[in-house]
C-alpha cells in the first residue's frame, strides 16, 4: 500500500469502514440514500403497502423532475453564495408564454398539431429562461445588487408577468407532442428502450470506472483496490436495472390500452393487454439535466470557478477569475432549468395557469440544502440535491397516500428540513 | 548600479484614495531582474496597497506603471499575470473549499483535448511544486482549510512560482512560518534571485529585510520616505525612517521625508 493510502485508513477501523473508504464514496450521500429508503419503507408499511409499487414510484419520479431540474442549477447558485427566489414565477411566466405560444400564436400561422409548433414553443420558451436569467445576472453581478433582492423582485415580477400574459385565463389544451414532455402513458419510452437506456447506463458506468483506473495508473496515482472498483459497477449496474425493471412492471391503464388496440386494430385478449409504461420522458430529461450539470460543474473550469468563488471570491478574484462573468452564467442556467421544469410542468397538466410554480423555489432551495448544500457557500453536489428532491417529493406523496391534511403537511416537510439540515450540521462537525 | 539599465518595474507617481483618504499618494519605486526590494513601513503605511495597484487587485487614480520601459495597462489580476507578475498575498488569498492543485492552477487550469479540467496532470505537477517546497506533503485530495498555516502557505508560496513569474510580489511570506521554514523561503527567495527574477518583499521584520534585500524603501502615511541599498543604510537608521520619516543620508529621499532642519 502506498504511504497515502495507509493514511487514508487506519488499521483500527472495521473492515467495513475499511472498505467504504477505499470505495472513495461520498457517506453523506450514502447517509441521504438511508434516510430516502427510510421514508419510503415508512410510508409503505403506513399505507398497508402502498407506497412501493411500480406505479406510485413511477409516479414520483415524474412529480420530481421539474424539482430536481431547477435543484441542480440551485446547486451552484447557492454555493457561490447566491440565491434564486424567483424559478417559481420564472417558471409560471414561461410557461404562459410557452403555452400562448403552442395554443394561440403557432397554430395561426401553421395550423393545429403541426409538427413545428413543440419545438419552436419550446426553443422560445428555452431562450426566454436564458434570457431572463441573464437579465437578473446581470444585475447581480455587475450592478452588485444583492441576488436575495434582486430575484425576491423577481419573484413579484414573473409572477405578474405570468398573469398579464392572458390577464389570468388558464391556457389549454396542449399540443400533443409538447404535451409528452409531461409523462403520462403516451410520454414515457415504453419497456424496450428503457432496457436499452438502462444497458447504456451500465455500460456508461463501467467505461467510467476503467477510464478514472487507467488515468490514474497512467501517473502512477494509489489506484482503488480491484473488489472495491468492482462493488462500484456492480452496485451503479444492479441499481440502475433495478430502476427500468420497477418502471416496467407499471402497465399502461386498461382504457387506454382499450383504445390504443382500437386505433391500432389490435384484437384485445381476454386478460387485458400488459403495456409498460417505461422510463418517463420528464425522467429521462431530469437525469440527463443530473448529468450535464455535475459534468460542468466537476469536469469544467465553469465549475472549478463556481467552487472557488464559493470557497473564497477574493480569492478566484486576484488568481485571475473574471468571477462577475461566472455568476451571470450561473444565472442564465438556472432560467434555462427553469423553462425546462416549466415546460415539463405545464405539459403534465395539459394546461398553462399563472399560478404554475408558487411557492416552488422553496422545495427547490429546500431539496437543495436537504442535498448537502451548505447556504455558506462552497460546498454542495447536483447528485444530493436532486436526492433531495426525490426526498422532499417523496414526503409530500407518502402524506397523501396517508391522507394527511394539507396544513399537517406543511408543518411536516417544515420540519423535516430544519430537521435534516440540523442532523447535517452535526455530521459535519464530527467529521471535520 | 549602471544608469542606462532598463528597470523591471518601475512605478513612478502612483496615487490611490478611498473615499479622501489617501492610500498611496504619489509613490514611486522600482525593481531590477534579479533584485530583491525590500518594502517596509508601519501598518496602514500604504506597502499592500502599493503592490496591490502592481498586481491589479487596485486600479491606481494616478501615475504610470512600466515594464521593461514600456508602459503596462494593469486592470486585473488577468492583466498583471499576462505582464508575468505573481503574488503571495498576506491573506494567501486560497479558496478554501478546494484542493491544493485546484489552488496551484486556480484561473490556469490546465485542460484535456476535450477541454476539460485534467485533475490528474494537474495533480502530478502540483506534487513537483510541492515536492520541492515541501518535501514531506501529501494532502493532495483534501481541501485546503483542512492543511496547517505552514502548508497552506506554501500553496500559496508554490502558486505563485508555478508559472515563471517574472516579478513576484511576497507580501508577508513569513507570517505563519515557524523558523524552519522562513530560513526556507529565504533560500528560496535567494534561489529566485539568482534565476533573474525581480522580487517585492513586504515585511513588518526589518532583519529579515535586511538579510534578503537588495535595497529598501519605507513607507509612511502612504508615501515613499526614501530608498536606500541595505549596504548604505543602518537598521537604527532604517527603523527611524519607519518611525520618524527621516531619511538618512545614504538614503535617497522621497516625497513623504519630513524636512531636515
Amino acid at each position: 500500500m502506498t504511504e497515502a493510502a495507509k493514511q487514508a485508513a487506519p488499521n483500527h477501523w472495521s473492515p467495513l469502514a475499511r472498505f467504504l473508504r477505499a470505495t472513495e464514496l461520498d457517506t453523506r450521500l450514502l447517509g441521504m440514500i438511508g434516510a430516502l429508503l427510510l421514508i419510503w419503507i415508512g410510508f409503505h408499511l403506513l399505507s398497508g403497502g402502498l407506497f412501493l409499487t411500480p406505479r406510485n414510484l413511477w409516479n414520483l419520479s415524474v412529480q420530481s423532475s421539474p424539482v430536481a431540474i431547477m435543484a441542480a442549477g440551485m446547486v451552484l447558485v447557492i454555493v457561490t453564495r447566491n440565491i434564486d427566489l424567483s424559478v417559481g414565477s420564472m417558471l409560471g411566466f414561461i410557461g404562459m408564454i410557452m403555452g400562448v405560444m403552442q395554443a394561440d400564436l403557432l397554430p395561426k400561422l401553421f395550423g393545429f398539431e403541426h409538427p413545428a409548433i413543440w419545438m419552436l414553443t419550446l426553443a422560445a420558451g428555452l431562450l426566454l429562461g436564458v434570457v431572463l436569467g441573464a437579465f437578473q445576472g446581470f444585475v447581480i453581478a455587475y450592478l452588485g445588487i444583492p441576488s436575495f433582492i434582486v430575484t425576491l423582485g423577481g419573484l413579484l415580477v414573473w409572477r405578474g408577468a405570468a398573469w398579464w400574459v392572458t390577464s389570468g385565463q388558464t391556457v389549454a389544451p396542449l399540443d400533443s407532442r409538447f404535451r409528452l414532455m409531461g409523462g403520462g402513458p403516451e410520454g414515457a419510452i415504453g419497456a424496450a428502450w428503457s432496457w436499452a437506456v438502462g444497458a447504456i447506463a451500465c455500460i456508461a458506468v463501467i467505461a467510467l470506472l476503467a477510464h478514472g483506473r487507467t488515468r490514474r495508473k497512467a501517473f502512477n496515482f494509489p489506484l482503488r483496490p480491484m473488489a472495491a472498483e468492482a462493488f462500484l459497477g456492480g452496485m451503479a449496474c444492479a441499481l440502475i436495472l433495478a430502476a427500468v425493471a420497477i418502471v416496467n412492471a407499471y402497465p399502461w391503464p386498461a382504457g387506454i390500452v382499450r383504445r390504443y388496440a382500437e386505433s391500432n386494430h389490435i384484437a384485445l385478449p381476454d386478460g387485458g393487454l400488459f403495456i409498460a409504461h417505461g422510463i418517463a420522458i420528464p425522467v429521462l430529461i431530469a437525469i440527463g439535466v443530473g448529468i450535464a450539470v455535475t459534468f460542468l460543474a466537476t469536469r469544467t473550469r465553469f465549475g472549478r470557478y463556481v467552487y472557488a468563488i464559493g470557497g473564497n471570491p477574493e480569492a478566484a478574484e486576484l488568481a485571475g477569475v473574471n468571477t462577475r462573468w461566472v455568476i451571470m452564467k450561473i444565472f442564465m442556467l438556472m432560467g434555462l432549468l427553469a423553462a425546462i421544469a416549466g415546460a415539463i410542468s405545464i405539459a403534465r397538466l395539459n394546461a398553462a395557469t399563472n399560478s404554475e410554480g408558487t411557492l416552488t423555489e422553496l422545495l427547490v432551495i429546500a431539496a437543495a440544502v436537504i442535498g448537502g448544500t451548505s447556504l455558506a457557500g462552497g460546498v454542495g453536489t447536483v447528485a444530493g440535491a436532486m436526492l433531495g428532491a426525490v426526498l422532499m417529493q417523496s414526503l409530500q406523496s407518502g402524506m397523501i397516500l396517508l391522507g394527511v391534511d394539507t396544513p399537517l403537511q406543511s408543518i411536516v416537510v417544515g420540519a423535516v428540513l430544519v430537521i435534516a439540515v440540523g442532523l447535517d450540521i452535526i455530521y459535519r462537525r464530527r467529521t471535520g | 548600479m549602471d544608469p542606462a539599465r532598463i528597470p523591471l518595474v518601475d512605478m513612478r507617481d502612483i496615487s490611490l484614495s478611498f473615499g479622501g483618504i489617501h492610500a498611496v499618494e504619489r509613490a514611486s519605486i522600482d525593481l531590477h531582474d534579479g533584485e530583491v526590494v525590500g518594502l517596509v513601513g508601519h501598518n496602514g503605511a500604504g506597502k499592500s496597497t502599493l503592490i496591490k495597484i502592481l498586481s491589479g487587485a487596485y486600479r491606481r487614480d494616478s501615475g504610470a506603471i512600466r515594464i521593461r520601459g514600456e508602459d503596462a495597462a494593469i486592470a486585473n489580476p488577468r492583466d498583471a499575470k499576462k505582464y508575468g507578475i505573481e503574488t503571495i498575498y498576506q491573506t494567501l488569498a486560497l479558496a478554501d473549499n478546494v484542493d491544493t492543485a485546484a489552488n496551484l492552477f486556480l484561473g490556469r487550469e490546465l485542460r484535456t483535448g476535450w477541454g476539460t479540467l485534467d485533475d490528474i496532470a494537474m495533480e502530478a505537477q502540483a506534487r513537483q511544486v510541492m515536492g520541492r517546497l515541501n518535501p514531506h506533503f501529501q494532502r493532495f485530495k483534501d481541501p485546503v482549510k483542512a492543511l496547517s498555516g505552514g502548508q497552506r502557505q506554501s500553496v500559496a508560496i508554490a502558486r505563485a512560482i508555478l508559472f515563471n513569474a517574472q516579478i513576484l510580489i511576497m507580501d508577508e511570506p513569513t507570517a505563519a512560518l515557524g523558523p524552519h521554514e522562513t530560513a526556507q523561503v529565504g533560500e528560496l527567495i535567494k534561489k529566485l534571485k539568482a534565476d533573474g527574477i525581480g522580487i517585492f518583499l513586504i515585511s513588518h521584520d526589518i532583519h529579515d529585510v535586511f538579510d534578503l534585500a537588495d535595497r529598501i524603501c519605507v513607507m509612511k502615511n502612504g508615501r515613499v520616505v526614501g530608498t536606500a541599498r541595505v549596504a548604505d543604510v543602518s537598521k537604527d537608521e532604517v527603523l527611524g525612517m519607519i518611525i520618524l520619516g527621516k531619511c538618512p543620508p545614504g538614503a535617497i529621499a522621497g516625497p513623504g521625508a519630513v524636512a531636515q532642519v
